[in-house]
C-alpha cells in the first residue's frame, strides 16, 4: 500500500506539461519584477516621508508600513481583487470586472504595494544609519532639502542597504506564488494543474521547487553583481 | 448596522474559522519552535554530519514559497500514509516544518550573539557543560532573540491562512464562502483585514516593549 506511489518525473518535460511549466516561470518573473518596480519606487518614497520634518506625512508613511505589515498578504490579495473593483462606484465595478487579464494586474499592484511597506522599513533603517554630519555637509553646500535627498542621502543609503532589499527581492518572487489564489498561472499554479491532470502533483511540485530555487540563486547573483557595481570606494565593508 | 450587516449575520460562520486559524497558529508555533530549536542546535554543531543536513533543510526550505512547502506535503503524506490525509493534519506538519527553518535562524543568531567570554567566566566559575548553558547561555540568549522570536510568531500567524489553497476551512476560506453569497466583499474582506491588523499590531507593540527592556538590561 503505503509505497505503491509510481513516479512519474516525465510530467515536468512532457506535452504539454512541459510548455505550462515554462509559461508559468515566465508569469513569475513578471509578476516579480513589475510588483518590484512598484515596491522600491513606493517603499523609498514611503521610507522618506517617514523621517520628513513634517508630522502628518511621518504619521502617513507609518499609518502605512502598520497597515501593509499587519495584514497577512493573501487577505490584501483577496481585498483588491474581490472588493477592489466595488470601491469604484456601481457604474465602473462593472467596467473593471470586464478587463481581461484583471488578476494579473491586481496581483502585480498587491505584490508591489505589499512590499513596498517593507522596502520603506529598510530604506528608513537605511537613512538611519547615514551620519548626521552628512545631513549638514550637504546643506551646507546650498542644496535644498529635496536636493540634499535626491542627490545624496537616497543615492548613499540605497547602496547601503542592498544586502537586505536582496532579501526582499527574493521574498517578493517567493510570495508571487500567492497569486495563484485569484487565478494568475504562475509557476505554483501550473504546478498544481499538472497535478490536477495527472495526479502526479508530487513530481510537479518538487520541480517547481527547483524553478525557484534557480531563481533565488540568480536574484542573488545579479544583486551581487550590483552591490559590486554600485560599491562606494573607500567605505570598508565587503568586498 | 448596515456598514458589517453581511458581517454579522454570519458572525459565528466566521468566527469558527478564526479559530481554526488560532488554533492551527498554536499547533504550528509549538512545533515549530520545538523543532526550529534542534535547527538551531543543528546549525551550531561542530559535528559535519549534524551540520550539513540541518544546513541544507534550512537553506532549501527558506527559498521556497510557503504555498508550495503546503502543497508539496499535501501530496506527499498521502504516499506515505496510504490515504488521503485531512488538510488541518497536513498544514500542521508543513507549517512545522517550514516555521521551524525560521526559529531555528532566530535560535542560532540568538546563541552566538553570547560571546565566547561569558561562557569562559561560567566555566572559571566552576560551573558544568549543562550548568552553563542552563544559567549562562540560554537566559542571555532567551533575551536577546525575543523580539525576533515574536516577531516570527506573528508572521506564522499571518502565513496560516496560506493553508486556504488546500482547502482548509479557516477564517480566510470561510470569508469566500459567505462573500459567494452574500458579495459584500469590502466589509467582508475588510473585517478580516482589520482582525488581523488590530491583532498583529497590538503583538508588535509588545515585541517592541520587550526589545526596549532589553536595551536597559543587558
Amino acid at each position: 500500500m503505503g509505497l505503491a506511489y509510481k513516479f512519474d518525473w516525465g510530467v515536468l518535460w512532457r506535452q504539454p506539461y512541459g510548455v505550462w511549466l515554462l509559461k508559468g516561470i515566465w508569469l513569475t518573473i513578471q509578476l516579480g519584477l513589475l510588483g518590484w518596480i512598484i515596491a522600491f519606487a513606493l517603499g523609498i518614497f514611503i521610507g522618506t516621508i517617514r523621517i520628513s520634518p513634517w508630522r502628518w506625512l511621518r504619521f502617513l508613511g507609518t499609518a502605512y508600513v502598520e497597515v501593509f505589515r499587519n495584514v497577512p498578504f493573501l487577505v490584501q490579495l483577496f481585498f483588491w481583487y474581490f472588493a477592489g473593483p466595488m470601491l469604484f462606484g456601481h457604474s465602473l465595478q462593472f467596467r473593471i470586472n470586464a478587463i481581461i487579464g484583471l488578476n494579473y494586474y491586481v496581483a502585480i499592484v498587491a505584490l508591489g504595494l505589499y512590499t513596498a511597506s517593507r522596502v520603506a522599513e529598510h530604506v528608513r533603517a537605511g537613512f538611519g544609519s547615514i551620519a548626521r554630519d552628512q545631513y549638514q555637509a550637504a546643506l551646507s553646500t546650498g542644496l535644498t532639502e529635496v536636493q540634499m535627498y535626491r542627490y545624496v542621502i537616497i543615492p548613499y543609503a540605497l547602496r547601503i542597504i542592498i544586502p537586505p532589499l536582496t532579501t526582499e527581492f527574493l521574498t517578493i518572487f517567493k510570495n508571487s506564488s500567492v497569486a495563484m489564489t485569484i487565478g494568475v498561472a504562475e509557476t505554483t499554479f501550473m504546478s498544481y494543474k499538472i497535478d490536477s491532470e495527472t495526479f502526479h502533483g508530487l513530481e510537479a511540485t518538487t520541480g517547481a521547487m527547483v524553478i525557484y530555487l534557480i531563481l533565488g540563486l540568480a536574484v542573488v547573483k545579479l544583486m551581487g553583481i550590483l552591490e559590486s557595481r554600485f560599491r562606494i570606494a573607500g567605505l570598508v565593508g565587503r568586498k | 448596522m448596515r456598514m458589517f450587516d453581511a458581517v454579522a449575520k454570519n458572525i459565528s460562520f466566521l468566527l469558527g474559522g478564526y479559530w481554526i486559524t488560532i488554533k492551527l497558529t498554536m499547533f504550528a508555533l509549538a512545533g515549530g519552535i520545538s523543532l526550529g530549536i534542534l535547527v538551531g542546535l543543528g546549525r551550531i554543531s561542530k559535528k559535519k554530519w549534524v551540520y550539513y543536513p540541518v544546513t541544507f533543510y534550512v537553506n532549501l526550505i527558506r527559498n521556497i514559497p510557503l504555498i508550495l512547502v503546503i502543497f508539496w506535503f499535501y501530496f506527499v503524506m498521502p504516499i506515505i500514509v496510504g490515504r488521503p490525509l485531512d488538510p488541518f493534519p497536513s498544514a500542521v506538519i508543513s507549517f512545522i516544518i517550514f516555521e521551524a527553518t525560521y526559529f531555528g535562524e532566530i535560535l542560532r543568531a540568538g546563541f552566538q550573539s553570547v560571546s565566547k567570554g561569558q561562557i569562559d567566566a561560567g566555566y572559571s566559575t566552576g560551573l558544568n557543560y549543562i550548568q552553563t548553558t542552563r544559567y549562562i547561555l540560554i537566559p542571555i540568549a532567551v533575551r536577546r532573540m525575543l523580539p525576533s522570536m515574536i516577531t516570527q510568531s506573528i508572521v506564522t500567524y499571518q502565513d496560516t491562512c496560506l493553508a486556504f489553497v488546500i482547502g482548509l476551512h479557516e477564517f480566510v476560506r470561510r470569508t469566500t464562502i459567505v462573500d459567494n453569497f452574500e458579495v459584500r466583499s469590502i466589509q467582508l474582506f475588510g473585517f478580516v483585514a482589520i482582525l488581523f491588523l488590530i491583532t498583529c499590531y497590538i503583538s508588535s507593540v509588545v515585541s517592541r516593549r520587550f526589545e526596549v527592556k532589553r536595551e536597559r538590561g543587558y
